[in-house]
């Protein structure tokens, strides 16, 4: 079974990386861009019997090691 | 005394903390693998500075999850001095024993040069022999050295005086220019609620030999030597 977990920085910490993306596209034309943020997208490869134990592993272990509650945050999917 | 300088893969300042300590200030220094589960009785422990574990998902994250680091828990829950310098501090953040995190430098560029900060407590095992609003120039060598916390946490880190070094012009001045990477209230290092754990960007092992630009770090090396045993047992009885 196989999760997708995103992470994100939290919308209320500056991220540089996508705002000098968001620049960069703003001076290649691309004016219709407002803001980006850049992230880390994992993908967990997990012998979970359900998809709900899939998803309750993929949490856990975003937790403790993929995201630092701090600074970022995460959304986990499963394939069903 | 006995400095323990903690080695990580990937770390690359592990010798110049065992040269400072040991040749410089003439103490014992040994240093510990991340697989290792004791500190063989080290009276001071040394997170050094290097890009542990090739600073891979996020700065100090896996290396948090070493083996040592538990024995390193134990040693500062039980008073132990404790000081993360660099990629040492970005693994106390990781591991808890310090609030916050750091970001990208706010110009994404990595800063190698000399800065300086200025001493904001005296309280602590690392700056008992500094004065406070002391000035000292230190280098940096960081592109995640830019502090990030949560509004309350920044409050109550400044409530407490938990916010030991901040970066500072030459008089001493806290300033935006003065501020190498975008870190909140120019916070260049800050301690644990027990005092005991320090944790700082710039690199006091480095400038510890005026042939190497400043001896302004002796101060930290100075003052755990001579107050270690002070500040033992403060908050929690240590049995190690």
């Amino acid at each position: 079974m196989r999760a997708r977990v995103f992470v994100l920085l939290k919308p209320s910490v500056f991220d540089p990386q996508g705002q000098t993306i968001a620049d960069a596209l703003h001076s290649m034309g691309y004016e219709t861009v407002g803001d980006v943020r850049q992230g880390k997208y994992f993908e967990l490869e997990l012998r979970s019997s359900s998809a709900d134990q899939a998803r309750s592993l993929a949490a856990e272990v975003a937790d403790k090691l993929l995201a630092n509650p701090v600074i970022e945050s995460y959304r986990v999917e499963v394939d069903q | 005394m006995t400095f323990a300088v903690i080695v990580f893969p990937g770390s690359n300042c592990d010798h110049d903390a065992y040269h400072a300590a040991k040749h410089v200030l003439g103490q014992n220094a040994q240093f510990i693998w991340h697989k290792e589960t004791s500190l063989k009785g080290a009276d001071v422990v040394i997170l050094p500075g290097g890009f542990s574990h090739g600073d891979y998902l996020r700065t100090g994250a896996i290396a948090r999850f070493s083996p040592v680091m538990t024995a390193v828990a134990e040693f500062a829950r039980t008073g132990g001095p404790v000081l993360g310098i660099c990629n040492g501090f970005q693994i106390l953040l990781e591991s808890g024993l310090l609030p916050g995190a750091m970001l990208r430098n706010r110009d994404l560029k990595f800063h190698c040069e000399h800065v300086r900060v200025r001493v904001e407590q005296v309280d602590t095992p690392f700056t008992a022999r500094a004065t406070r609003g002391q000035v000292l120039e230190l280098p940096i060598a960081h592109g995640e050295g830019n502090y990030y916390a949560d509004p309350d946490v920044v409050r109550d880190l400044e409530s407490s005086g938990r916010i030991v070094f901040r970066y500072c012009t030459a008089d001493g001045e806290i300033s935006e220019a003065a501020n190498p990477n975008g870190s909140l209230n120019n916070i260049a290092g800050i301690c644990s609620e027990g005092r005991n754990v320090v944790g700082l960007m710039p690199h006091p092992e480095r400038a510890c030999e005026s042939v190497l630009g400043s001896a302004d770090g002796l101060v930290l090396f100075e003052s755990v030597i001579a107050t270690a045993g002070a500040f033992v047992g403060q908050g929690a009885v240590r049995t190690a």
